[in-house]
């Protein structure tokens, strides 16, 4: 789609990244002068965007056409002749949706962390790297161009770095923090080299003169560039085979894993191939590429979410699945995008709103993970239950929950692409989504339901306590103040409405359509392999309840079949990484080193030596007897006649 | 008597001074055999020059004469300023200067 430069209301878009960059700006460099008041000023700032987002939204509302996509030009950050890198705020129909939910939900989730993070000492850091993460997730939506993407894309990476590793005394979270950044390094490598590529084919970063170019530049060049952009998104959101990290990830605090591994930050990668969406449209091959990951990575996710113990890891794991979900949308073409989007949107309410539940869980329970020391907590945190609840049947997709509406359009489009591949991608998703039952039913009756384990055996804490527990001891789960409650009782709401809101009367496509196409074809709510995925839901529902609600859950886990050692295990992800890429890796890195010592060095040292120790020897004959000295002299002139004399004869 | 005669008894002079200074650890024996050597050569010019006839040889000759009487001369004044400080003129003792 064409755009406009920007007028008006949106000549003032730089605001959206200007507030919370000048939160995170005075926080961090304020230092400990504003611990008091620190928090507030976060939250502030990311309220002030919110606010102008709202504003831009309903101008956007206001306009027709290509007045739709205003282009804000800032400033040149490189200009050099034929190399034009240009700094631009982008806002259309697909970058303000998620202006308003990083906004939105940031805002709700740092209302929530004023009250989680009140006993930290470190708790103006944590708004400062909360301010500027929402600066850089901005950045990386408005952009105009691919290089203020790059941008932005390497700033939320910096952010979760940060916020992974929020506790950095704990050791875990240490080597978490720094898992997270290697396996998105990988990642960026692709996107990287992807806009290198576009700049070397295309001359440009726009997003307007790369798609131009990319409808008329050939297959090849738009398949290399979707299959790099993919591995870009891979990494950022934690697809196969760049999922490791983000399980490890939930080292950090709560609202982090809810506002930068569930809701914004993970759904990158899906924005990107979305925003790139004439490059696949153009490659075939790329987006099945595209499709491959996301159904693979949807169970993938799914099965591990079945198998942990650890309340937030279950809950990762299901993010990884939801992802996974996008991804395969987002591989549909124009079928999918607007789905992938509405389930993106939706998932940010859901998902939030489950975190956060969760760390409310964590609040009242010392900070304990494991859900094997839960048990019955629905009579002592009633709003959380009921929230988390609602967020629940969201996301396993019971209608009219927002989950129902979003995921039923995933597995609609996956069906109508037809052919075998269609048909694999459709059932992938269908199982996911009966896979999704079963774990979430699981956690909710291992939590909530059942009878309170924490009272016979206790709990031992984990996440923010410094130091950790060592012994086990009965905690007093309460339900949490009203500034944690409210956000969660706003993302329960949004959890319910938002999937028929945007999906009911194709509200969310027509307001899409002019930066990712029509769908070809639209569907009634009701579609048969939509009410297959139910009545899997419904299935799995009833395993879990036979398996972790009709009988007791034994405080220590089960052994457990293969599949579920393996789920306990990541599915072996590491393992893989590690025998794969980290063990040769380090061979390689010892063979290096032995090369250089004994090689290289050895043969630069042996030369050395051989030079010292021979003039060792030989300065033997400087003896300092004057007579040994004339001989020698002697015996050279009688050489010297004695040749002369040869050469004469 | 032909000049070659005088060549001959003046590579025998060489000779004699060549061992002297390679077998003798006396600082003043060893000059000796160098005057020797110098003289045996200033020998051999002179015989040279009378077989060619001109006087080439015979200037070298004293050149070498003059050069020689100036060597003797810092040569000595050396060996007494070691003399003083070793109290001994054996070259053997004076190999400070090596490796």
């Amino acid at each position: 789609m064409t755009s406009l430069a920007a007028t008006g209301v949106f000549r003032a878009s730089w605001l959206l990244l200007a507030f919370p960059a000048f939160g995170a700006a005075v926080l961090l460099i304020g230092g400990r002068f504003t611990d008091k008041w620190g928090h507030l000023l976060g939250v502030l700032m990311s309220l002030a965007s919110f606010v102008y987002g709202l504003i831009a939204f309903f101008a956007l509302l206001g306009k027709t056409g290509a007045g739709r996509s205003q282009d804000l030009h800032m400033f040149s950050w490189i200009p050099v002749n034929g190399f034009q890198a240009n700094i631009g705020v982008l806002i259309d129909p697909l970058s303000i949706s998620f202006v308003l939910l990083i906004t939105g939900v940031g805002s709700l989730i740092l209302i929530y962390a004023v009250a989680y993070m009140a006993h930290d000492p470190a708790r103006r850091r944590f708004f400062a790297y909360l301010n500027l993460f929402i600066t850089a997730m901005l950045l990386l939506v408005v952009s105009d161009n691919y290089l203020g993407l790059y941008v932005g894309w390497e700033g939320v990476g910096l952010a979760s770095y940060l916020l992974i590793g929020f506790w950095q005394f704990k050791p875990t979270a240490a080597v978490a923090a720094k898992k997270a950044f290697i396996a998105n390094r990988v990642g960026d490598v692709g996107l990287s080299l992807a806009i290198m590529l576009m700049f070397a084919e295309f001359g440009t970063f726009n997003f307007s003169g790369v798609f131009d170019n990319a409808k008329s530049g050939g297959t090849g060049i738009t398949t290399a560039l979707g299959l790099l952009l993919l591995l870009g998104a891979c990494g950022k959101s934690a697809q196969v085979p760049l999922q490791s990290w983000l399980l490890d990830a939930m080292e950090g605090p709560t609202p982090v894993s809810a506002l930068i591994h569930a809701a914004t930050m993970v759904t990158a990668g899906v924005y990107l191939i979305v925003r790139s969406n004439p490059i696949f449209n153009d490659s075939p091959t790329a987006q099945l590429a595209v499709t491959v990951v996301g159904a693979v990575t949807l169970l993938f996710g799914a099965i591990i979410g079945c198998a942990k113990d650890d309340f937030k890891k279950a809950l990762a794991g299901s993010t990884m699945s939801q992802i996974g979900y996008m991804t395969l949308a987002a591989g549909l073409g124009p079928a999918g995008y607007v789905f992938a989007i509405a389930h993106l949107l939706a998932h940010g309410f859901f998902k939030a709103g489950l975190f956060l539940g969760a760390g409310s869980v964590l609040h009242g329970m010392d900070d304990e993970v494991n859900m094997r020391r839960y048990g019955g907590l629905r009579k002592f945190l009633p709003v959380t239950f009921v929230t988390f609840g609602l967020g629940y049947l969201a996301i396993i997709g019971i209608p009219p929950f927002s989950g129902f509406f979003t995921k039923d359009g995933i597995i609609d489009a996956a069906w109508d692409k037809g052919g075998t591949s269609g048909y694999i991608l459709a059932t992938c998703a269908i199982i996911g989504a009966g896979v999704t039952a079963f774990y979430m039913t699981r956690v909710m009756l291992m939590t909530w339901f059942g009878t309170p384990r924490w009272q016979q055996e206790g709990v031992l804490g984990g996440a923010g306590a410094n130091p950790p527990y060592t012994e086990p001891h009965i905690p007093h789960p309460h339900e949490s103040p009203a500034t944690m409650t409210v956000p969660l009782i706003l993302l329960a709401v949004g959890s319910v409405v938002a999937g028929w809101f945007l999906i009911v009367d194709a509200r969310f496509s027509n307001f899409l359509a002019p930066v990712v196409g029509v769908p070809p074809t639209m569907h009634g709510i009701w579609s048969t392999p939509g009410i297959i995925a139910l009545v899997l839901a419904v299935l799995g529902i009833g395993l879990a309840w036979t398996m972790y609600g009709r009988v007791p859950v034994p405080f220590t886990a089960p052994r457990g079949s293969v599949l579920t050692r393996a789920a306990r295990a990541d599915l072996y992800g590491d393992a893989f990484n590690e025998s794969v890429l980290m063990r040769p890796g380090q061979w390689l890195t010892r063979l290096s080193v032995f090369f250089d010592s004994r090689g290289v060095d050895g043969l630069v040292n042996g030369l050395a030596a051989t030079i010292g120790g021979t003039s060792g020897r030989v300065r033997r004959i400087q003896n300092g007897f004057v007579r040994s000295y004339a001989l020698s002299m002697v015996f050279g002139a009688v050489l010297l006649v004695a040749l002369l004399l040869a050469v004469r004869l | 008597m032909s000049p070659a005669h005088y060549v001959f008894l003046a590579v025998i002079l060489f000779v004699i001074g060549a061992v002297g200074v390679l077998v003798r650890r006396n600082a003043i024996l060893i000059f000796m055999s160098v005057e020797l050597m110098l003289n045996a050569c200033n020998l051999a010019f002179v015989a040279f020059a009378r077989m060619h006839g001109n006087l080439d040889g015979q200037v070298v000759a004293f050149f070498v004469m003059v050069v020689a009487a100036a060597e003797v001369v810092v040569g000595l004044a050396i060996l007494m300023a070691i003399y003083r400080a070793r109290k001994s003129a054996s070259v053997d003792d004076a190999s400070l200067l090596k490796y």
